[in-house]
């Protein structure tokens, strides 16, 4: 644990990527094995699931500090990390330990789960005890399931590549699963991860790597010196939905998810149509629901998911399909090397013999232009815009980096997000970094449009004098949440203003006189039954703040209606 | 609670008053007579007509108010009166000079303890502050408590420990040829750093506006390493081994330039907390703060055995839930201290914001919903919250 601590520690407080590789390789170096498969796990991303619920940690870090509650909730409102908190609060270890990492988390935390409160906070107040303050950070974070630490997987594989001189993208996919809670990290694991090139894969139904994409961030008059003919460009839709790969091996298939997550059971109808392609193939695409031969809005997608059992009714509703746009091995051989015009002509091959996948069709426009023409369909098709692929481009492994960007990138070209200018109205603290700064913010719009500048003016004022609003007076109606889209400096302003103009504070939530009207970007946009508005947004974000909007020309309830009604609708038929 | 009449320090417009003897203490609008606990901005201020304080902050007081400043100084423990108030300055811990102020009128003592560091829950020599007198508690009816850090999440590791970490960290960088920036207050924090790295590492170089305290340190008769003024370097071998001390305003200023390479530090009590580290972004943040602890200042209140407690700048609202909670008679000043004290002007979110903020909180709020409110990560749910 003092070992992991150290590397996190690290890890932690580094910023340059060689320095947190070079930590990363120091800790392999010297780590046992069994400790080494664990922090592959959590530095990959693996989490447990939280063993002890915070509500016992609290009351435990509070008899151990002698402290009351509203004690601690002042230090955890200072700190802005739970974990933190606590690691903070409890007074100097009586002894030390240096129970490794793999014993720490068999032995003692994951058995935590099977004991009673009382119990469980009798052995957690003994474990602090023989931690200091990073040790136990650690651990709290462990328990509860919240650890992060600034490091990519990309990082972690780069580590052990150079460690066991392999090459790195033979690691990624041995690594391929190993966070998806299934197995339990042990020293063999660790070893296979780091064995030798002939050793080759983990398991049979292992996929590779995915390929990600880059988001292409460009006005439309410089996409083509960028992008150069579009003749060398494989332009296909974006579809939104889950990214996925099936793999079909030894008669048996296998569908994996972005998220590293084996995900084969929940969808049944498309091991059906997998089944029948031969062993040794593997295909990327996207799960998306399938209705009436085409596809149906993430929303539908979403519900599913949400489903713990596939009902019979679930099934009729939302039924899923397959749309292939990649093919990654076939007849056992891997094709990543191979350039994707080469790949997509075995794909469509392939597909032709199993309809039952479908096939993500091409589109060919002779410009740049033509193409962003197209693009402007993507709302009313329900998609998110085009993916480019480049001809010669081979499929690489996870998201490099910018600087890295040769020919063979995958680029998203989204179309804009849809936007409404919309008013801030309640404003929290954020977290970590953000610990004591309001930067997550409530928006809302207009009811209906204000007569002129002295209704909104009066409605703000009830609104200070905390008037609870008539139903058909003029007021302004939450509908979404978001905290990113600011620089460091703008959360700064918006901050102040934030105190300056709180109305009522509660617990951390605080209310303000509207005067802030911000641009609110979106992905999506849909009913909801389960907030006041009606409606829920997908992926919120401030675009930014417009300081030149008054107040009473923000957006309005009927904007948003309109905005879903710009959106695909599954029921009309396409013309 | 009302000031009783009794009371031997009131709060005023100008500062903390004692009517009795007709003096402020720390005032921060000009005044007749003040009595000064220590120099940094924010307590020793330009424009009073008279200046008391401790002998040893003569040389600093001076090279920071000017020459001609009408100041009138006391060896710690010395009395004087004045109109029957018994007067007397003893030492707190904080930086070179610093006082309590100690006063007795008609058989009451109140103690008036400006800024002052103890670190832990026991006392132990090793954690003095090395630059100048440590604190020394004085029995008194009535305690005024700075709060600075006053919540139970600062606990100081020991100064060893942190002196190690430096010397480790400028080590490091040494071997790599990259110079080594680590910020601290130019009054104070930079002096014990300076007494408390390992010299032998590699030279010591200062920011100009480090160097003229370092000399009122040393004509004090504390001793410091050897410190040359950085701009006075041009041999980048030199540099690349070098300890550079220097105020926080150098970070990203065209001065930290002439390093080429360098790592950077920062060392305040605030670097505890893990979101203040990432909101300074350098490289490394060292905790070593002139300021008590949570154990430090439940201690110093303790062994004065002052029935009554009034807490000045920091977390006042906990402290005195605290206190009270404790059974102590508990109150608070509103004060103007704070605001040039480097250890509470912290990024982005400047700390003092941040301290009132959750001292605001903690008055406001009811904790038995507490629990509830534990965030499991940054992603918040949709939802209309609040209304």
């Amino acid at each position: 644990m003092r070992l992991f601590a150290r590397l996190f520690a690290e890890l932690d407080r580094s910023t340059a990527t060689l320095a947190k590789v070079e930590a990363l390789k120091r800790y392999f170096a010297t780590a046992a094995p069994q400790d080494a498969a664990w922090a592959v796990y959590f530095l990959a991303g693996g989490k447990p699931r939280q063993v002890v619920p915070n509500g016992v940690l609290w009351a435990v870090a509070c008899r151990k500090a002698g402290i009351d509650d509203w004690l601690f909730d002042a230090c955890y409102q200072a700190v802005g990390d739970f974990a933190e908190t606590v690691a903070h609060v409890l007074p100097p270890p009586a002894r030390e330990s240096d129970v490794g990492l793999a014993e720490w988390v068999g032995e003692r935390l994951l058995p935590l789960r099977g004991f009673d409160p009382e119990e469980q906070a009798l052995r957690v107040a003994s474990y602090w005890d023989e931690l200091d303050t990073s040790g136990r950070f650690l651990l709290n974070k462990l328990i509860g399931g919240g650890f992060r630490v600034g490091v990519s997987k990309l990082l972690v594989q780069r580590a052990l590549a150079e460690g066991a001189s392999i090459d790195v993208n033979l690691v990624a996919q041995r690594m391929m699963g190993y966070t998806d809670g299934r197995a339990t990290p042990s020293a063999e694991r660790y070893a296979q991860l780091t064995a030798s090139a002939d050793a080759g894969p983990l398991d049979l139904g292992q996929p590779y790597p995915f390929f990600l994409a880059h988001q292409l961030d460009l006005p439309q008059s410089d996409v083509a010196a960028r992008l150069a003919s579009p003749e060398d460009w494989i332009v296909e839709w974006k579809y939104d939905g889950i990214r996925a790969q099936i793999v079909k091996r030894a008669s048996q298939v296998w569908i994996w998810s972005r998220g590293e997550e084996l995900v084969t059971e929940r969808f049944p109808e498309i091991v059906a149509a997998a089944t029948p392609l031969p062993n040794g193939t593997v295909l990327d695409g996207e799960v998306v629901v399938w209705n009436d031969g085409r596809v149906a809005s993430f929303n539908l997608l979403q519900q599913r998911i949400g489903r713990k059992t596939l009902t019979k009714k679930v099934l009729a509703d939302a039924p899923v399909g397959f749309i292939a746009y990649d093919l990654l091995e076939l007849g056992g051989a891997d094709l990543r090397e191979r350039p994707q015009h080469e790949r997509r002509t075995l794909l469509e091959q392939l597909v032709a013999a199993h309809p039952a996948i479908h096939l993500s069709p091409i589109e060919t426009r002779p410009s740049w232009e033509a193409y962003a023409e197209l693009r402007r369909e993507a709302r009313s098709r329900g998609v998110e815009g085009f993916m480019l692929k480049h001809r010669q481009a081979r499929y690489g492994t996870g998201r490099r980096k910018q600087e890295d960007l040769a020919a063979g990138t995958w680029w998203k070209w989204k179309i804009d997000p849809l936007s409404v200018d919309c008013v801030l109205v309640y404003a929290q603290a954020g977290h970590g970094r953000r610990a004591s700064v309001y930067t997550d913010y409530t928006f809302a719009v207009w009811n209906r449009a204000p007569l002129d500048a002295a209704e909104a003016r009066a409605a703000v004022e009830a609104i200070g004098r905390r008037e609870p609003p008539r139903d058909d007076a003029l007021q302004l109606v939450a509908f979404a949440k978001a905290y990113s889209g600011l620089s460091d400096e703008e959360f700064k302003v918006v901050d102040r203003v934030i105190r300056q103009t709180t109305l009522e504070k509660f617990g951390p939530v605080r209310s303000v006189r509207p005067s802030l009207v911000f641009e609110l970007g979106f992905e999506g946009i849909n009913r909801s039954t389960r907030h006041k508005s009606g409606i829920a947004v997908r992926f919120p974000r401030m675009l930014r703040i417009r300081d030149d909007k008054p107040l009473h020309e923000a957006d309005t309830m009927q904007s948003l209606e309109a905005l879903l009604a710009l959106q695909y609708a599954p029921a009309e038929p396409r013309g | 609670m009302a000031a009783g009449d009794d009371d031997l320090i009131v709060q005023r417009r100008e500062g903390l008053y004692c009517r009795q003897g007709d003096f402020y203490i720390d005032p921060w609008r000009p005044v007749q007579r003040a009595v000064i606990t220590h120099a940094h901005a924010d307590h020793a201020r330009r424009g009073h007509a008279h200046y008391l304080a401790a002998a040893p902050a003569e040389g600093v007081l001076r090279a920071r108010l000017g020459d001609e400043i009408d100041l009138q100084t006391l060896a710690y423990g010395e009395s004087i009166d004045h109109f029957g108030v018994r007067l007397s300055l003893h030492p707190a811990g904080h930086v070179l000079g610093s006082a309590q102020v100690r006063l007795e009128h008609a058989g009451q003592v109140w103690v008036a303890a400006g800024d002052y560091y103890v670190a832990g829950a026991s006392d132990d020599r090793r954690e003095d502050n090395a630059t100048c007198a440590p604190f020394e508690p004085v029995p008194c009816h009535c305690f005024i408590t700075e709060s600075t850090f006053g919540l139970p999440i600062y606990r100081w590791q020991p100064q060893g420990e942190v002196f190690a970490a430096i010397d480790a960290w400028w080590r490091g960088n040494a071997e790599a040829g990259r110079s080594s920036l680590l910020m601290g207050y130019s009054f104070g924090k930079a002096q014990r750093i300076l007494k408390g790295v390992d010299a032998s590492i590699g030279p010591i170089l200062v920011h100009g506006a480090v160097e003229p305290l370092n000399r009122a340190y040393r004509d004090a008769g504390v001793v410091l390493p050897s410190t040359q003024l950085a701009v006075e370097v041009g041999d980048k071998a030199l540099l690349g081994r070098a300890l550079v001390v220097a105020p926080p305003s150098v970070q990203g200023s065209p001065w930290t330039r002439r390093f080429g390479d360098y790592s950077d530090a920062f060392a305040s009590g605030w670097m505890q907390l893990r979101g203040a580290r990432r909101r300074r972004s350098v490289d490394r943040g060292f905790v070593l703060s002139d300021h008590a602890d949570w154990p430090g200042l439940q201690r110093a209140i303790a062994a004065t055995g002052a029935a009554r407690i009034i807490v000045t700048h920091g977390y006042e609202a906990v402290m005195v839930r605290w206190l009270s909670d404790q059974g102590l008679e508990a109150s608070s000043f509103e004060t103007e201290y704070g605001g040039d004290d480097d250890e509470l002007a912290v990024g982005p979110a400047d700390a003092a914001a941040a301290s009132k903020e959750a001292a605001e909180r903690v008055a406001n709020e009811v904790s038995d919903r507490a629990a509830a409110r534990i965030v499991p990560g940054d992603d918040s749910p949709v939802d209309d919250a609040g209304a």
